[in-house]
């Protein structure tokens, strides 16, 4: 007994493929499955380059210097847009969940407006701000606005009163007890606000900059698109994965370094 | 000293929690109240914690009307309610923030002792269990070393070996200061094993059925005649008639 348990452990770790390779074997597999079929000519080229094709159009941007200028004025779009939503929506939803007569006053107008799909202000936000940066920014803030105050505003909401009712005991006032049993009760609900509403923020620069910029990688979609050249849609696709991903994990590492004392089923082992 | 005079409780729903209460617990004493649920003994637990307020009359510490919280009186609840974003020892400071650090950090490894918890400082509340998060809870309590600790049923969630143990605990920390206790419970046994002096509450609306004094020496046996013939009285006094719960609602 005790010599069989070792064995069946040591074949098991041979057979196993470390955690964090296990989620690059599909994307893998395909993209070689893309490359073999398109050099096999069984996909037109003029529909869909091969992997290696767009590879080089990015390559090409990359040493023109055009690459960076597109990636930084969408990246700068982004964090901008970001930036200002996130904090209207965290003085908002602060608010609104802590405060009942706040929320009586203001929430059901933001909650109405939520309906209002985003993109519905876009020629709104050009007759006002015009086509230059503001209205995109306004945009994308937009967005980023209502997965946050959302969160964050029922995550005060769902605090524990049990746990507020201890602040209570040790005589704590209103500000201790929201820096010390709000905020950081608050902090999970917020954190998914954040990402949500990045997430949010990433697709609407595609659409603000789809309806007229003359930078961005969402430009790029459309120039692709008029001059035929499917390699730089591709190539532009693939940059937005590749940001999108890198920054939302940048959240999530941040995310996970901040909330070391959950005990929620994905923080195990 | 503590007192509560003539005090009702009515909900906003309508509902009489409390009808003429009156009780005077002498400082040292371990007061438990007894009655079976609905009876408002949790109530008025919570009136004297300074979380809810009497609609009559009044319930006095030291001679002062309680209105909040009070600083010599400390609460362990039914759950641990520790704050899980804090480790043990910040748990446990989390009603100190005034004093000096030094002061702190002092109590904090005296009380550690006390529960026999040192070696869990730096644990963070999901590393305990049920017995060890508890033990923290009353910790935290201590710290600020409280003249009188009120206990809204400490143990009824823990499994039966680790509630002996630490009611027994509980005896031997109360053995060393004599804080007041009054403690809640429906568990008649745990009430014998602890208390000087027992009130049994009746519902609807809920008022001081009986008081019980008990003078079996400490420690005392749960297996004793004397224990045993106690534990049948109470029990009859809580009026447990099956069913009737059950034809009211």
């Amino acid at each position: 007994m005790s010599l069989a348990i070792p064995r069946r452990r040591s074949a098991k770790q041979r057979l196993a493929i470390p955690r964090p390779l296990q989620g690059w074997l599909l994307p893998i597999a395909l993209v070689v499955a893309w490359e073999l079929l398109s050099r096999l000519g069984l996909v037109a080229p003029n529909l869909l380059p091969a992997p290696t094709t767009v590879l080089q159009t990015i390559l090409t941007m990359a040493r023109s210097g055009e690459l960076f200028r597109h990636v930084g004025i969408t990246l700068y779009r982004v964090v901008l847009g970001f930036g200002i939503g996130t904090l209207v929506a965290t003085v908002l939803g602060a608010l609104t969940g802590y405060s009942r007569t706040a929320h009586a006053y203001l929430d059901p107008l933001l909650q109405a407006l939520r309906n209002i799909p985003s993109i519905a202000w876009v020629p709104l936000f050009i007759l006002w701000l015009g086509i230059y940066e503001s209205s995109k920014v306004t945009l994308i803030a937009v967005g980023v606005f209502f997965p946050v105050y959302l969160n964050l505003m029922s995550g005060i909401q769902g605090v524990d009163r049990k746990l507020v009712e201890v602040g209570k005991i040790y005589r704590l006032s209103q500000l201790q007890l929201v820096r010390r049993v709000f905020l950081p009760a608050t902090l999970p609900a917020y954190l998914v606000g954040l990402r949500n509403g990045l997430g949010l923020g990433w697709m609407f620069v595609v659409a603000a900059e789809l309806m007229g910029a003359s930078q961005g990688l969402g430009y790029l979609l459309i120039d692709g698109q008029t001059t035929g050249r499917p390699a730089v849609i591709i190539a532009s696709i693939v940059l937005f994965a590749l940001l999108g991903k890198l920054t939302d994990s940048g959240l999530s590492a941040i995310s996970q370094r901040l909330l070391y004392w959950q005990d929620s089923y994905g923080a195990r082992g | 000293m503590l007192y509560i005079e003539n005090v009702h409780k009515q909900f906003d729903n309508g509902l009489l929690a409390l009808e003429g209460i009156d009780l005077a617990i002498k400082p040292g004493e371990v007061v438990s109240l007894v009655g079976t649920s609905g009876c408002g003994k949790s109530t008025l637990l919570r009136i004297v914690a300074g979380l809810e307020f009497p609609t009559l009359g009044a319930a006095l510490i030291d001679g002062e009307v309680i209105t909040a919280p009070h600083p010599k009186v400390g609460l362990i609840f039914q759950e641990a309610r520790l704050m899980p974003w804090l480790t043990v020892a910040e748990n446990i400071q989390f009603g100190l923030k005034d004093l000096p650090r030094l002061e702190q950090q002092w109590r904090t490894e005296q009380v550690l002792q006390k529960v026999h918890l040192t070696n869990f400082a730096e644990a963070l509340p999901r590393q305990l269990s049920g017995g060890m998060a508890q033990r923290v809870a009353i910790a935290r309590a201590l710290v600020t070393q409280p003249s009188m600790l009120l206990l809204d049923e400490p143990f009824s969630a823990l499994d039966a070996f680790t509630r002996t143990q630490l009611q027994d605990h509980l005896l031997d920390i109360w053995a060393e200061d004599h804080p007041t206790l009054l403690l809640v419970t429906h568990d008649v046994e745990e009430a014998l094993v602890l208390s000087d002096r027992i009130i049994v509450l009746r519902p609807h609306p809920g008022r001081i059925h009986r008081e019980l004094a008990i003078e079996l020496p400490r420690p005392r046996r749960r297996t004793s005649l004397e224990f045993q013939r106690l534990k049948e009285q109470l029990i009859g006094d809580l009026d447990l008639t099956p069913g009737l719960d059950l034809v009211k609602r």
